[in-house]
């Protein structure tokens, strides 16, 4: 069976062909497998220690921050499959929650106006970087700054309002399924058809991997990181969106936890930093562990403060796992 | 004709030139704004707050100069725990006051071990792994936080914001400091070392350069750099507070990489430093005194930033 993620970074050489496809599936398989694993234990963990969650209701409430968490994380596997790190993303998201809480409210044409000069300032910052050969991580550091100005701008406190059809969708309680689930699995599939199974995908992934190869093929590589980082633009507002219908209301200064954890995320749901390398499913598993083990702690009665340092050792403790594998091998 | 090539071309190879002039620009804009009044303190209180953003620069800029994914992510945070815990021993008395700085040192030393131990025993790429060692720092800081009276001894207080002949000690001081590190990159074996692996790793292995032991000094400097910056901070503003490292991260990379230093590495412009942090402070004090909001200083500073980025910065073809 061919995996989809067999990929771009990793030179499969002529000689023992089926071998090396066969060593490609078994990495890709630990690479999301294990993250599944872990998260189904944590969900084991909870279901023993509050029962309680395990019905529509429970899953609604458990589930609800994880919306806007993995769009966060399917933000940042963009950037990331470009070799690139967003360190603006969480900012960003703050942006578009405020522009939801009041533009999108007050004048709906603008807001939605402004939602789309956002993503266009993302595809020129892309454009930006590659032209001029920028590092990455200091030219979205430095926009973070601009997406935090222009949220302040908008709303210098917290508050204004969600538009009540955002409320309303995101409160929207789909029959079986919870909405949350829902989105969820919408997500994965989305950006599984997106990056690893459409054409357009295999281009985008090997900017990443392969540069010269994909511009030798003749595709534009300007073109690529553009559209990485245009995707990466969309899943943020998608991920704005939805923050701002949870709260209802938008908030500036909420961004920096979550360009910690989507980076997290990506990284633990077998994402590489380097070689394009990133599985939009495994995304939205690692999401959904950096979100659980937070839900985990404070059952435990865990202070909130220690949460920071159990989702960094998280990461710490899955790099280091597949760099001492690497290094076997 | 001769002569102003030559005069070209020193200015060419001088990019920080140009930061120390866009300073000054800046700094006559304030002067104008304000009618003259005050000219002198608003250069009084940029060289006290660009000496925090030179501090952490020194230390930013080794780490940068060993070479491209080299970047401390990780100095805020051991910033605040620093300034938390020296500020917590201290406990607003001079007795306690080289015990008070000792810890706060010492959380540097232990937030750089830390790094070198997740860059070289786990192999963790340095970018991320001060990353995840930055989450880890900042919730022992939130943890201690709770329940702390942070408060600096007197003494540290007086140093922190006295001066000299207007100019404040701790700005004397670090460009006393800039000018030891300018003279160790360039003449000493450890400085053209550090140099020597930015321009090339396997060319610096190969000619003998203990490259884990340089990359470790150079991560623990840059540890040491955000304790004692947070240690002076906590100082001059009269106690530790838990977002006080806010912004300071792109601060020390700006000016860094504003100031001339190349983000690829193996080279570095310690003038620049003291030059972009200048600019970078004059620029919020501009903003402060056209009065502004906070959204706006911002939006501002970022754009700057990006802009200087993006028409100077002569990327390198990889």
């Amino acid at each position: 069976m061919r995996h989809p993620q067999a990929s771009l970074g990793v030179p499969v050489k002529a000689t023992g062909f089926h071998g090396t496809l066969s060593a490609l599936w078994r990495e890709d398989t630990l690479r999301v497998g294990l993250p599944a694993l872990a998260l189904a234990a944590i969900f084991v963990i909870i279901f023993i220690v509050e029962p309680a969650v395990m019905s529509y209701f429970g899953f609604t409430i458990l589930l609800n921050f994880a919306m806007p968490m993995i769009l966060a994380a399917m933000a940042q596997m963009c950037i990331i499959a470009a070799s690139d790190i967003d360190l603006g993303v969480g900012t960003y998201i703050a942006l578009v929650s405020c522009i939801a809480a009041t533009l999108l409210q007050s004048m709906p044409a603008v807001g939605a106006l402004a939602l789309c000069l956002c993503v266009l300032a993302y595809i020129g910052m892309g454009v930006l970087i590659h032209a001029r050969r920028l590092p990455a991580i200091v030219i979205t550091l430095g926009a973070s700054f601009v997406w935090l100005g222009l949220a302040l701008l908008l709303l210098p406190k917290p508050g204004g309002e969600a538009p009540a059809w955002l409320v309303s969708t995101l409160t929207w309680k789909p029959p079986w399924i919870p909405l949350p689930v829902l989105v969820t699995i919408l997500a994965a599939w989305v950006g599984h058809i997106l990056l690893m199974r459409s054409a357009a995908g295999v281009v985008l992934r090997g900017m990443g991997g392969n540069a010269a190869a994909i511009r030798r093929a003749g595709w534009s590589l300007l073109a690529a990181r553009g559209g990485l980082y245009g995707l990466a633009g969309f899943f943020g507002v998608l991920a704005g969106l939805t923050l701002a219908g949870l709260n209802t209301s938008g908030d500036a200064t909420i961004g920096g936890r979550y360009t910690l954890i989507s980076i997290a995320a990506v990284i633990v749901g077998g994402g590489e930093f380097f070689g394009g390398i990133v599985s939009p499913v495994g995304t939205v598993v690692g999401a959904l562990i950096m979100l659980l083990t937070g839900s985990l702690l404070s059952s435990f009665d865990v202070s909130s403060n220690w949460q920071l340092s159990v989702q960094g050792a998280i990461l710490i403790l899955v790099l280091a796992t597949r760099a001492l594998g690497r290094r076997r091998r | 004709m001769n002569g102003i090539r030559t005069t070209a071309g020193w200015l060419l190879n001088r990019p920080w030139i140009w930061v120390f002039a866009a300073a000054l620009l800046v700094w006559l804009v304030v002067v104008l704004e304000v009618s003259g009044r005050g000219a002198g303190g608003v250069l009084t209180v940029s060289l006290q707050f660009a000496t925090f953003y030179v501090i952490l620069g020194l230390g930013q800029m080794m780490v940068i100069a060993t070479g491209p994914g080299n970047i401390d992510l990780s100095m805020p945070s051991v910033l605040t725990l620093a300034a938390y815990l020296s500020m917590g021993v201290m406990g607003g008395s001079d007795a306690n006051l080289w015990l008070g700085v000792g810890t706060g040192v010492g959380v540097g030393l232990a937030a750089g071990v830390g790094n070198v131990t997740l860059i070289h025993l786990l192999r963790i790429p340095p970018m991320i792994a001060t990353l995840a060692a930055g989450f880890i720092v900042d919730s022992l800081a939130m943890a201690y936080s709770t329940g702390s009276t942070a408060q600096p001894a007197p003494a540290l207080m007086a140093f922190s914001t006295g001066r000299v002949l207007g100019v404040p000690f701790i700005a004397w001081l670090f460009i006393a400091v800039a000018a030891l590190v300018a003279v160790t990159m360039q003449l000493t074996p450890f400085g053209r070392h550090v140099l020597a692996i930015g321009q090339n790793e396997r060319a610096a292995y190969l000619a003998g350069v203990r490259i884990r032991r340089i990359r470790s000094a150079v991560f623990i400097l840059s540890a040491l750099a955000a304790s004692i910056c947070g240690i002076l901070l906590a100082g001059a503003s009269g106690g530790a507070s838990l977002n006080m490292g806010e912004g300071y991260l792109l601060m020390s990379i700006a000016v860094v990489v504003l100031g001339g230093t190349s983000i690829f590495g193996g080279q570095v412009a310690i003038p620049g430093v003291w030059g972009a942090a200048l600019l970078l402070y004059l620029i919020v004090s501009l903003l402060n005194v056209l009065s502004v909001t906070s959204g706006v200083r911002y939006l501002t500073i970022g754009l700057v930033i990006i802009a200087v980025l993006a028409v100077g910065h002569s990327g390198r073809n990889t």
